[in-house]
């Protein structure tokens, strides 16, 4: 590890950290039960689609009418997608003349796009055109993430009400987290995005000359049948257009993670530069990051936030220094040969298979930490040629459960139930009824926060038996051996955990992946959201406890220390052995 | 339920539009007012006609040309419409072999030169379309190079230096080259001094 690689992400750290504060603040203005001044400019706009759609702002929802709003709206988009995949080939914006997207590959994006997964089983520049790019995948980024955000809303809402029976309407909440919260900040984004060369226009793709002219040869069938080799010269290079940086900026922000191209984060189109990287990256951290703030202060109580926060960069700092010393110190197949993998002021060395050169290993490996901590799954760098453990550590953070930082909203709902079972155990210990935010944490809740931490451990545990034992499933691994292995079980813990992103040889656009996939993805997003509000309903009704001396404070360092410890026991339980089979034993296989 | 899936449906059409279509629209108004060369691909126009951009890569293979990183994409590598990385594990003997080729076809190509390669020159990058390559990439093409141009290494050196980008700001991602532009600049100044 080199002194610029700590160096970048203490640069990252730093500006994450002054830029979530006033995000987190922002967005607990705009939450309030009360009207707030911050949403004054939009409030026409709002109260028009309100009028429109027949929705009355000041209705207040139960949990399960809640979940129904949030279920009703997803499904609704999730055909959506699908329908307008199917039919582009007779809309408008698409110059490259794109047919309609196979049933199953757009049933598995449909799904994808719907629960901020964003796994993309398509190559972008080949498959959806502008309008589809625009219609269905920009648009569902941005209400996705918007769910995420608003079922979050209400879970906080049932810790800091009391007495209550509803948690707030599930439409307001929606149309705020899209007007106030996520469409400004895109606007931003996305222009410093063009700024630094993220392409935007309507045009067609544009041919030009090479330098250099190619060929290359393919192998086709002739007249009689026969296997024959020709060579086609190459004298243009086709230059994809579209409207890449709108897309991406929401990609980023909204945690969705499904690039413009096939290449994703790593196409010079989508991340141009080291600075594009950088807002990137921070884009990723900002609101769910940002939430935590918020979460403290809509329970009246800011070290409530903190500690959340804090026990999420104590386990995601060294995981991402790991990564980073991992790509590093190269690829160890390689040291044999005469290449030279060491750092220098002239190159960045390591492990450079699938990486750009101008974000280098620093630049790659904080990337593919974050984006994997978050639910996001957009990519730089090609996974799958990461390092066995430089591999091991974006896999584990998804295995985690997508709490550190995690999915916008969904992120730190995933992280309040493993908060339960942390003041469960605590109380436990001293045998006393466990209280959370000045809530009585009891059966109902407890079932609900176990069955939120349990059920995205088991799809992956179940999706990955379920793959490896059929031949359509294990055909589809384009790496030998462990590493195989390692491809599949990085698929369902990325779909399993609404992550997205994937080492990306396993050929998994087939029916049965997309199935398979599409399944996780839906059973991981909704009955944990769902499992959430019923959560949140629950203790919404209850009353609130006042601190006595035998609660045990949730604000302090020995209750980062524990609610962490949870997060990483559960985690190592549930797939130290998966993961032994896979990257642990890449590292240790001895070199032929 | 009834009522609930009205909402739900008024709502989908109505913020699907705004995020979906006013968005983007938006955003690229601004966009072509504000940044058109980055926001139509930054183009490298010649006698105003584009001939190539200076963020998308393209394939030498010529002695008289830098190289720039392998590039997986298919059927022919740099293709702008399928861009991709190998998804080769470190582990995987294709890609212990494909590091071989290539190292043997650096060699082939400038037979006095044994230095160890500079990693970028031998692995292919993330997305089959990466425009620059390391200086220490750059300046081990530089015999070879000069050699098949007739031009002093000196002179070819002297550009690869004055092509090298930084860090950006000083911290950010890693020092690089443009092979591209790199390569463009190279046809200048073999057409200013002819070969020898």
């Amino acid at each position: 590890m080199t002194v610029n690689d700590l160096i970048q992400v203490a640069v990252y750290l730093a500006v994450l950290l002054a830029l979530i504060m006033p995000a987190g603040a922002y967005m607990a203005a705009v939450f309030a039960d009360t009207p707030s001044r911050v949403t004054r400019l939009g409030a026409p706009l709002e109260r028009g689609l309100y009028r429109l759609c027949g929705i009355r702002a000041g209705e207040e929802m139960d949990w399960k009418r809640y979940a129904l709003a949030m279920l009703l709206f997803n499904v609704l988009g999730a055909l959506a997608v699908y329908l307008l995949q199917r039919i582009q080939p007779w809309l408008p914006l698409n110059p490259q003349h794109f047919d309609a997207v196979s049933p199953d590959s757009a049933m598995n994006t449909a799904i994808s796009f719907a629960t901020n997964t964003n796994w993309q089983g398509y190559g972008g520049e080949s498959t959806m055109s502008y309008l589809t790019d625009m219609l269905a995948l920009t648009a569902q980024n941005f209400l996705s993430a918007a769910t995420g955000i608003a079922v979050l809303v209400a879970v906080v809402r049932g810790f800091a009400r009391r007495s209550a029976r509803t948690l707030g309407n599930f439409w307001v909440d929606l149309t705020r987290a899209t007007l106030y919260v996520l469409l400004p900040l895109s606007l931003v984004i996305s222009l410093l995005l063009v700024s630094q060369g993220v392409i935007q226009n309507f045009k067609p793709y544009v041919d030009v000359p090479v330098a250099q002219a190619g060929r290359y040869t393919e192998t086709v069938k002739d007249a009689a049948g026969h296997h024959v080799t020709k060579t086609v010269p190459v004298t243009t290079q086709t230059l994809p257009m579209g409207p890449a940086a709108s897309q991406v900026a929401i990609k980023m922000l909204g945690t969705n993670g499904g690039g413009f191209f096939n290449a994703n984060s790593a196409h010079p189109y989508e991340n141009p530069t080291p600075l594009s990287n950088l807002i990137e990256m921070l884009a990723i951290f900002l609101i769910p990051g940002g939430l935590c703030i918020t979460l403290g202060r809509m329970v009246g109580d800011r070290r409530q936030g903190w500690a959340i926060l804090a026990a999420m960069l104590v386990i995601f700092v060294p995981l991402a220094l790991g990564c980073i010393a991992a790509e590093q110190a190269g690829n160890p197949a390689l040291q044999a040969l005469p290449v030279n993998q060491h750092a220098s002021g002239l190159q960045a060395g390591g492990n450079m298979e699938g990486k750009e050169t101008r974000f280098g290993i620093a630049a790659s490996g904080l990337f593919a930490t974050i984006t994997t901590a978050a639910s996001c799954g957009a990519v730089n760098a090609m996974h799958d040629s990461f390092t066995a453990l430089g591999g091991l550590v974006p896999m584990w953070l998804m295995q985690l459960g997508e709490v550190i930082f995690g999915g916008v909203g969904s992120g730190l709902y995933g992280m309040l139930a493993f908060a339960v079972v942390a003041v469960f155990i605590a109380g436990l210990m001293v045998g006393r009824t466990p209280e959370y935010l000045g809530k009585k944490i009891e059966a109902c809740e407890m079932k609900m926060a176990s069955l939120a931490v349990l059920l995205p451990c088991a799809l992956v545990v179940i999706g990955t038996a379920i793959a490896v034992m059929t031949p359509a499933g294990t055909g589809a691994a384009a790496n030998p051996g462990a590493h195989g292995f390692s491809e599949i079980l990085y698929a369902l813990s990325s779909a399993s955990n609404n992550n997205g992103s994937a080492f990306a040889g396993l050929n998994a656009n087939t029916p049965f992946w997309n199935g398979l996939l599409g399944a996780c993805m839906f059973l991981a997003r909704y009955p944990l959201a769902i499992a959430m509000l019923a959560l949140a309903g629950s203790l919404a009704a209850k009353k609130h406890v006042p601190a006595s001396a035998g609660t045990l404070p949730t604000h302090t360092p020995l209750f980062v220390v524990l609610l962490a410890a949870v997060v990483i026991v559960v985690g190592a339980l549930t797939f130290l052995p998966a993961l032994a089979l896979g990257p642990v034993a890449e590292y240790l296989m001895p070199l032929h | 339920m009834g009522k609930l899936f009205r909402q739900a449906f008024a709502l989908l059409l109505s913020l699907t539009a705004i995020t979906g279509l006013a968005y983007p629209f938006a955003v690229t108004g601004i966009a072509q007012l504000a940044f058109p060369n980055q926001a139509n691909g930054s183009l490298i126009l010649r006698d105003g006609r584009p001939i190539g951009s200076a963020l998308i890569g393209q394939s030498f293979t010529d002695p008289e040309y830098f190289w720039g990183r392998p590039s997986a994409t298919t059927p022919q590598p740099y293709n702008g419409t399928a861009s991709g990385g190998s998804n080769l594990g470190p582990t995987n003997p294709a890609l212990t072999d494909a590091v071989k080729a290539r190292i043997a076809a650096l060699r082939a190509a400038d037979p006095g030169n044994h230095a160890p390669v500079p990693v970028d020159l031998v692995t292919a990058s993330g997305s089959g379309l990466d425009p620059d390559i390391s200086p220490a990439a750059a300046l081990y093409q530089v015999p070879r190079v000069a050699r098949a141009r007739g031009l002093p290494q000196a002179e070819v050196r002297t550009l690869v230096n004055r092509h090298i980008a930084g860090r950006q700001f000083g911290v950010l991602g890693e020092p690089r080259v443009d092979v591209l532009e790199l390569n463009l600049a190279l046809d200048t100044l073999s057409v200013a001094r002819p070969r020898r």
